[in-house]
């Protein structure tokens, strides 16, 4: 049963950024709760369980539009309403409610009392779930904004942590220099097609020829560079070892999943969207953004002796196999990015929890040598940690594989075999690093006796743990379902051959101005 | 005993059964007391072995087609199914799989002392991981499969191996990922371009076979993939650096399925996947050429280096290459009797290296040392282990009455019309084999008794007599009337030589007169 909803009026846009408003009334009202409450742990937990309550509410108000399968009526002009937006902002969403349970144990623990920690929280995802619905550029660059001021503040929460700060600095300093770079990459995009509005860019690099257009070209790099410092791709990924390495460890997840998630479905919507027929402008840059991004990535990785480095340098790595997706310019591979982010979301939450388990003193300073034995210490939680590392290295029977076959499945589809060789090469590399983990986990012994005796996952933080695994495992094996729903999510992500054809005067005459 | 197992339904269920019951197995192994886990584990391998038995009565010799076909959607959008079946080639690696597990199993009994929960776990895990690479009639179920069974034995050998076990783990996994994943493009890019051509997108081996024409220009990287993926595995010089390390540092039943089995998967997939979907290329002068020459070096260099080690474990590892080597030129000849050859020297190696894997343990259980200078004149304190180990020996080097003999001369006579020189010059392989086992004989079990240690070493217990004594019957038995396995493979080989050969063009098989498939020799059981 579609659910058309009329953009023009007042009504019809509170009923699609429902989610949003939900989040934001909830971020507002526990903005409130700790302007009083702002003292003690208790204070602290009081306001990561209204986090919680926040992003699950929103997340019924996503999902009640998705099951109404809620259209805009006509073009979309500033907030579009289709299955990409509802699923990658579930992919958000999930991730930000991962982050915040493994928060609830580990802030208490780190002494990091601020509960406007996760008042950070809520309002960055609100900021992706902006970029994610935007149809226009000005509104995905203000979701942007919204999103990475949030996160340069979380990065250094932690005001007692040198690094923390550090962290902070340098990401706010090189993310205000990305975030110039898509302003004016917007800027000259609509100096070029004369809008903003992605279906009208669409409509106008057709019908008036732009393809080639010198200016709509360097708008559509500058625009690419500000979305490779945002998503760390190589040579723009010189902030992002630092700053994963400094921050209080859900907070680096929670960017390393779900922030780069937002950047990539921007990118998405814009490649795709907009810019889709243009595709000979930007594959070639963006081929080649991906290639090193895959090797650079994956290599420097291999050279990383802690575990949470590691985890950084390989998160670019990803960024490398996601840029894969990008360059197919398909709706396959906008199916193929839901996917990934999805198992990507779950493996790094997952993942760096276990890191917040197991490195108590100092996740910093935890080399993967010190993972030695926690088989035989913490048999289930090395068992998930093994299955996080076969995931991100996308072995057969994880989820983690299925998002790469689905990825080079694209890939291929657009007969980018080259890239797909060079994706697999990659894929052989991260082996390298990957497989010492459980190398160390399983076959070596502890360095101590009493090594890994604190190695437990707190409260909500075994939740993660747990839940991750089993849906990792869970949809290695059955991932049909899913796949499907990540196709027909991205089905409608490139604007139809209706509106390319006969729309232009009417969008002119409403937007345009 | 046919109509007992139609009675049961047999063929349908058959396949089902025999991938659950190791996971089954498995599962009650891990859950159970850790005491008895070894005992479960026999019980589910013997198990899977019975009931796998019965397809050598219940399958049809006389049909090229699969066999016991099991067929359940699993993403259909993809064209993706879980679609098994058994032809004659693939009858006996799932036979032997299913007769090496519980040997594996009895043969870890005392050498796998702690974490034997998990152990025995993984090996059955690892189990129905072989075996469904061997029955896999979808490409990315093959896929999986070939994948998955990494992980059981790349634990094997990390946790229970050798001192240098973390090195050679790393390099196995490492070896095999490589290969396979350039092989996973390759699957992916024949999936897209013959559904283009042909409107239906699946990964069904059978849609894929019938429409390899489609591959046009990319046959030769495509088929490059996949031959890169199999030659890691088989191994083929020079592919081959990564056996010596996961052989010489697995435990012995690791070392026992390594050779036994998952070798065969190399060797496997050139008969199954690399040689018929691409009939034009992998037949192409220059390519048999390279592929002949690479084989007769694997055949000769596995020989010459298996001469000078000093370590009897290192010796079987190299022998492998070696004879693997000869399965390699019998699959590039694609002549009957050498795809038959093949196929019977895949069985016989996995049975005669198989064995020496399992007596090379027992010598290392008695003396902790592996050094064949370490022993000597050893057949005067434990007879029993001498005459098998020189029983097997025998069968290795491929004495005419052992199994040995049958696959090697039926690959030598099948290879010889084809490529005479090369076939001439592999048959030294054989002289060599003469060599270094005869010599590692002569070291380990005669002479006088020098090493005082050795004066009181027990000879085979019970338990190893159990372990021993299948693979000396099969030894035997092959040896001297390996007509019902020749003939179980034969339709299946024909049909396979036919079909490539009709698909490329001058390459069609005289049959000489009086020229009669050796499997009709035999008498019907």
């Amino acid at each position: 049963m579609e659910m058309v909803v009329n953009l023009a009026t007042n009504a019809g846009l509170f009923w699609a950024m429902l989610p949003e408003i939900v989040l934001a009334v909830w971020a507002l009202a526990l903005m409130l709760v700790t302007g009083w409450r702002h003292h003690g742990e208790e204070d602290q937990r009081l306001a990561g369980h209204l986090a919680l309550a926040a992003l699950v509410s929103a997340l019924f108000a996503l999902w009640w539009l998705w099951v109404k399968d809620a259209r805009p009526d006509g073009i979309a002009q500033m907030v579009t309403l289709d299955g990409f937006r509802y699923a990658s902002s579930t992919i958000f969403l999930l991730g930000a409610i991962m982050a915040v349970m493994l928060s609830l144990g580990y802030v208490g623990r780190e002494r990091i009392l601020t509960p406007e920690y996760y008042l950070l929280i809520l309002f960055a995802t609100i900021g992706m779930m902006v970029m994610s619905a935007a149809a226009d550029l000005i509104v995905l660059f203000i979701g942007l904004e919204i999103m990475s001021v949030c996160v340069y503040v979380l990065a250094g929460i932690n005001r007692r942590s040198v690094f923390g700060a550090e962290a902070a600095l340098k990401y706010f300093l090189l993310g205000a220099f990305a975030s110039g770079f898509v302003v004016y990459g917007i800027a000259l995009i609509y100096g070029a097609t004369g809008t903003t509005n992605l279906t009208v860019i669409d409509v106008r690099t057709t019908s008036l020829a732009l393809q080639s257009n010198g200016m709509l070209m360097v708008g559509i790099a500058l625009l690419v560079i500000g979305f490779a410092f945002k998503v760390a791709a190589v040579p723009f990924h010189m902030w992002t070892p630092d700053v994963y390495d400094g921050a209080p460890t859900p907070v680096t997840a929670f960017m390393a999943a779900a922030v780069k998630a937002a950047g990539f479905a921007a990118l998405m919507r814009i490649m795709v969207h907009a810019l889709g027929d243009s595709i000979a402008a930007w594959q070639n840059a963006v081929w080649w953004l991906a290639v090193i991004t895959m090797l650079g990535g994956n290599l420097m990785a291999l050279a990383q002796r802690h575990l949470k480095r590691m985890l950084a340098y390989s998160s670019i790595g990803h960024a490398g196999y996601l840029l894969t997706a990008v360059v197919s310019g398909t709706e396959t591979g906008a199916a193929a990015y839901l996917f990934y982010a999805f198992a990507y979301t779950l493996v790094t939450l997952g993942a760096f929890g276990v890191l917040a388990a197991v490195g108590r003193n100092g996740e910093r300073d935890l080399r993967i040598d010190d993972m030695a034995g926690l088989a035989a210490k913490q048999p289930w939680m090395a068992f998930a940690m093994a299955v996080f590392m076969l995931s991100l290295l996308g072995f057969p029977g994880t989820a983690g594989f299925m998002a790469k076959w689905y990825v080079l499945m694209s890939a291929i589809q657009a007969d980018q075999w080259t890239l797909s060789i060079l994706l697999v090469l990659a894929s052989v590399v991260s082996a390298g690093y990957y497989l010492p983990v459980i190398m160390e986990m399983y076959m070596k012994p502890p360095l101590t006796e009493e090594a890994h005796r604190q190695s437990v996952a707190v409260g909500a933080g075994r939740w993660v743990i747990g839940s991750a695994t089993a849906l990792l495992l869970l949809f290695g094996f059955f991932p049909g379902r899913l796949m499907d729903l990540s196709r027909a999510s991205s089905e409608d992500l490139k604007p139809s051959a209706a509106f390319t054809l006969n729309a232009p005067t009417v969008v002119d005459d409403d937007i345009s101005r | 005993m046919n109509g007992f197992l139609t009675s049961i339904g047999y063929s349908s269920w058959v396949l089902d059964a025999i991938m659950i019951i190791p996971l089954v197995g498995a599962l009650i192994v891990m859950a159970g007391p850790s005491g008895l886990a070894k005992k479960i584990a026999l019980w589910a391998a013997l198990v899977e072995f019975v009931v796998s038995l019965g397809l050598w009565w219940s399958f049809d010799p006389g049909t090229p087609l699969m066999q016991f076909e099991v067929y359940h959607q699993w993403i259909p959008a993809w064209g993706i199914a879980y679609h098994l079946g058994i032809d004659g080639i693939s009858l006996f690696m799932v036979l032997l799989t299913t007769f090496t597990m519980p040997l594996a199993v009895l043969g870890s009994w005392n050498y796998i002392k702690d974490r034997q929960a998990p152990f025995y776990a993984l090996l059955l895990v690892l189990t129905t991981g072989m075996l469904g690479v061997f029955v896999a009639l979808d490409m990315f179920v093959f896929y999986v499969f070939w994948e998955i069974m990494l992980i059981p034995m790349y634990f094997i050998i990390g946790v229970w191996g050798g001192t240098k076990r973390l090195y050679a783990a790393l390099k196995f996994f490492v070896y095999t990922f490589l290969g396979s994943l350039l092989m996973l493009v390759a699957i992916l890019v024949m999936y897209y371009v013959v559904g283009r051509e042909t409107g239906e997108y699946s990964f069904s081996y059978g849609h894929l076979l019938e429409n390899t024409q489609y591959v046009g220009e990319w046959a030769f990287w495509l088929f490059g993939a996949f031959f890169l993926a199999f030659a890691i595995k088989v191994p083929m010089f020079p592919f081959h650096t990564w056996l010596p390390d996961a052989h010489v540092e697995a435990p012995t039943p690791g070392s026992v399925i390594l050779a036994g089995i998952l070798l065969k998967m190399g060797t496997y997939g050139f008969l199954r996947f690399a040689v018929p979907f691409f009939p034009q290329v992998a037949l192409d002068p220059t390519i048999v050429t390279v592929v002949v020459i690479l084989a007769v070096v694997g055949i000769i260099y596995g020989a010459l280096v298996a001469m000078v080690q000093p370590d009897f474990k290192k010796l079987v590892a190299y022998s492998s290459v070696s004879h693997l080597g000869f399965v390699v030129l019998g699959i590039w000849a694609l002549t009957l009797q050498s795809i038959q050859g093949a196929i019977v020297i895949m069985i016989n190696h996995g049975i005669s290296t198989g064995a020496l894997f399992f007596l090379a343990g027992m010598m290392y259980e008695r003396r902790h040392t592996r050094e064949i200078a370490d022993f000597g004149g050893i057949a005067r304190v434990v007879p029993a282990f001498a005459a098998i180990l020189t029983l097997v020996a025998l069968s290795s080097i491929g004495l005419p009455g052992t199994n040995g003999f049958i696959g090697e001369f039926l690959v030598l006579i099948g290879s010889f019309r084809e490529y005479p020189v090369a076939t001439a010059i592999a048959t030294t392989g054989v002289i060599f084999a003469a060599m270094y086992l005869l010599v590692a004989l002569q070291r380990i079990l005669f002479g006088k008794v020098d090493k005082p240690e050795n004066e009181k070493m027990p000879d085979l217990s019970v338990r190893e007599l159990f372990v021993l004594g299948p693979l000396v019957a099969c030894i035997v038995w092959i040896g001297l009337y390996p007509a019902p396995i020749l003939r179980r493979v034969e339709v299946s080989a024909q049909a396979l030589v036919t079909q490539i050969r009709d698909q490329v063009p001058g390459e069609t098989q005289v049959e000489l007169p009086g020229q009669r498939p050796l499997g009709e020799l035999g008498v019907d059981e």
